[in-house]
């Protein structure tokens, strides 16, 4: 439903804000042998060690694993708001310096601002991008309103959404400045079980749409089956991908299906098994 | 509608429990004047433009020496939320300084200006300018991380980011700070005011003192009142639509 409104209005408008609404190509992510250590009160905790990742264009990868593995770490790394110890992320080749508006990232708490309404919220990131006229900047801001399905509420104030009205617009904050990798941080984790599996439909027929390069970060191992073209396991202390599993069912999924829970169910016993391996090592 | 009856009722009870202690001559009518004696000088003071002069006066103090802390202040505010240098000096020197009760200031500002206008502005920027200060920086570090990082991956940097996302969101402490400035400024003008007896103006503090030198308590309280009902009316029309602007779009208590 979001896609066909979302292509009928791409076409009806001016050319430079078609140009801004065009797909465009995902990027490729190569890491290689990150390393990430923290101190902290009790010492110094190995976050990343030598880890190394390759996503390809267009990917919808998920980082699951137990809290404290170093999952997010290795988000903000990616999104360039951490820098590793040694080791390098690579995006289409060059190397990530820094934070750019090639890869956003999606909070898992809403990172929205409350001194802007809905649309303010929206619009941030397309101001900050150069060549953009204000009615094109509002032109897309709509699309994006209009592909999470939040058009009536774009003169709304923050606190006056639900949680998952919440994450839609941080969605669509992060779609609107058209990011090459979307980098999602447990974005549904704080929401209801209803409001999630709408949510999950909704972010595939985007993903689809929109063709990005996706890295989701979550706990919930049913979750990142439904969502991923891959699952990866990390093990925390220190943070380390374990196991790999791809994901080769048609989509869009469902998240109640049969078929799902198949999958699930192996990647959770290769959890528990990682589970198991860490209390015998502590011992 | 309700609202406004019940506390009209109030303050007519008020009115009248003055009116009562009057009557009784419990005290000497000259340390108790009428509700009538005093309304009578303030509608005198009104015609013969005694009061609008004095009040002109006082306001354009005020305004200068809040203006000057503020414009002062918040930048001042700013360094020492981001510099740890600035924190560690100015910033323990704000917080010093700011639990000096302004009055404090009046001997000093007399032996450094003499009994000019510049020593009440020096005593009206002092006591506003250490708060704002206090405010400004509490409200920049209370701002949480988050919004720094999501508006980091948005390109926004430098000034971008503390024009656009670290002001807006220290915002609410800054107007409480502003608020606060605002009513410590009130206070230092009038303690400068009665202290500083110059002949370049004549303002409400200075009607106080000679009202009381004068030991016309009619003038006296007639002043006070005049002097708590331009706090009232400053906080109406001037913090209260921001304040409520920022209950609105928070989603804080509107209380």
């Amino acid at each position: 439903m979001f896609v066909t409104r979302a292509i009928r209005l791409g076409s009806k408008a001016t050319s430079s804000v078609s140009e801004e609404l065009r797909v465009i190509a995902p990027s490729k992510l190569a890491i290689e042998d990150v390393s990430k250590s923290f101190k902290t009160g009790t010492g110094v905790v190995q976050a990343l060690d030598r880890v190394s990742l390759q996503v390809g264009e267009g990917e919808f990868i998920c980082l699951v694993g137990a809290s404290g593995c170093g999952k997010t770490t290795m988000l903000n790394i990616i999104a360039g708001l951490e820098k590793p110890d040694s080791g390098t992320v690579r995006a289409d080749g060059k190397p990530v310096t820094g934070p750019g508006r090639e890869r956003l990232v999606m909070f898992q708490e809403p990172a929205l601002f409350p001194w802007l309404n809905v649309f303010g919220n929206v619009l941030f990131g397309l101001k900050l991008k150069p060549n953009l006229s204000k009615k094109n900047r509002h032109d897309v801001a709509k699309y994006y309103l209009e592909l999470v399905g939040l058009s009536r509420f774009e003169r709304a104030n923050i606190h006056e959404l639900s949680g998952g009205m919440k994450q839609r617009v941080s969605l669509a904050r992060a779609l609107a400045p058209n990011p090459r990798v979307l980098l999602m941080d447990e974005p549904f984790a704080a929401l209801d079980a209803l409001t999630r599996e709408q949510l999950y439909g909704d972010i595939q027929k985007i993903w689809k749409a929109r063709r990005k390069t996706i890295v989701f970060v979550t706990h919930n191992v049913r979750e990142a089956a439904c969502l991923g073209d891959r699952v990866l396991l990390f093990s925390p202390h220190p943070g380390r991908i374990r196991e790999e599993f791809p994901v080769e069912l048609p989509r869009p999924r469902d998240i109640n299906s049969v078929d799902l829970a198949a999958h699930a169910t192996q990647i959770t016993k290769a959890l528990k098994s990682l589970g198991q391996a860490e209390v015998t090592v502590a011992r | 509608m309700k609202r406004f009856l019940l506390a009209a009722a109030f303050f007519a009870v008020l009115l009248l429990l003055w009116e009562a202690a009057f009557r009784a001559r419990i005290w000497s009518p000259v340390l108790l004047p009428s509700p009538w004696q005093v309304a009578s000088y303030l509608k005198n003071a009104a015609v013969d433009g005694t009061l609008a002069k004095a009040t002109v006066i006082t306001m354009r103090r005020l305004l200068a020496g809040y203006l000057i802390g503020l414009v002062v202040g918040l930048p001042l505010g700013l360094l020492t939320a981001r510099w740890k240098l600035f924190r560690d000096t100015i910033g323990t020197m704000a917080l010093g300084l700011q639990t000096l009760p302004s009055v404090c200031w009046v001997p000093l500002a007399l032996l450094w200006f003499g009994q000019t206008e510049a020593a009440m502005l020096f005593v009206v920027v002092m006591g506003t300018l250490w708060s704002v200060v206090i405010a400004t920086e509490t409200g920049v570090r209370n701002v949480p991380p988050i919004y720094r990082r999501a508006a980091l991956t948005m390109g926004s940097k430098r000034l971008h980011m503390w024009f656009k996302v670290i002001l807006p969101a220290a915002l609410p402490f800054i107007v409480s700070g502003m608020k606060q400035g605002w009513a410590f400024a009130w206070r230092s003008l009038m303690a400068a005011e009665i202290f500083v007896t110059i002949l370049t103006g004549f303002g409400l503090g200075q009607l106080l003192h000679y009202g009381r030198e004068l030991s016309a308590m009619d003038q006296v309280i007639a002043i006070m009142l005049v002097i708590v009902v331009i706090g009232l009316l400053a906080d109406k029309i001037f913090f209260s639509p921001i304040e409520t602007f920022l209950h609105r779009r928070w989603g804080t208590s509107q209380a």
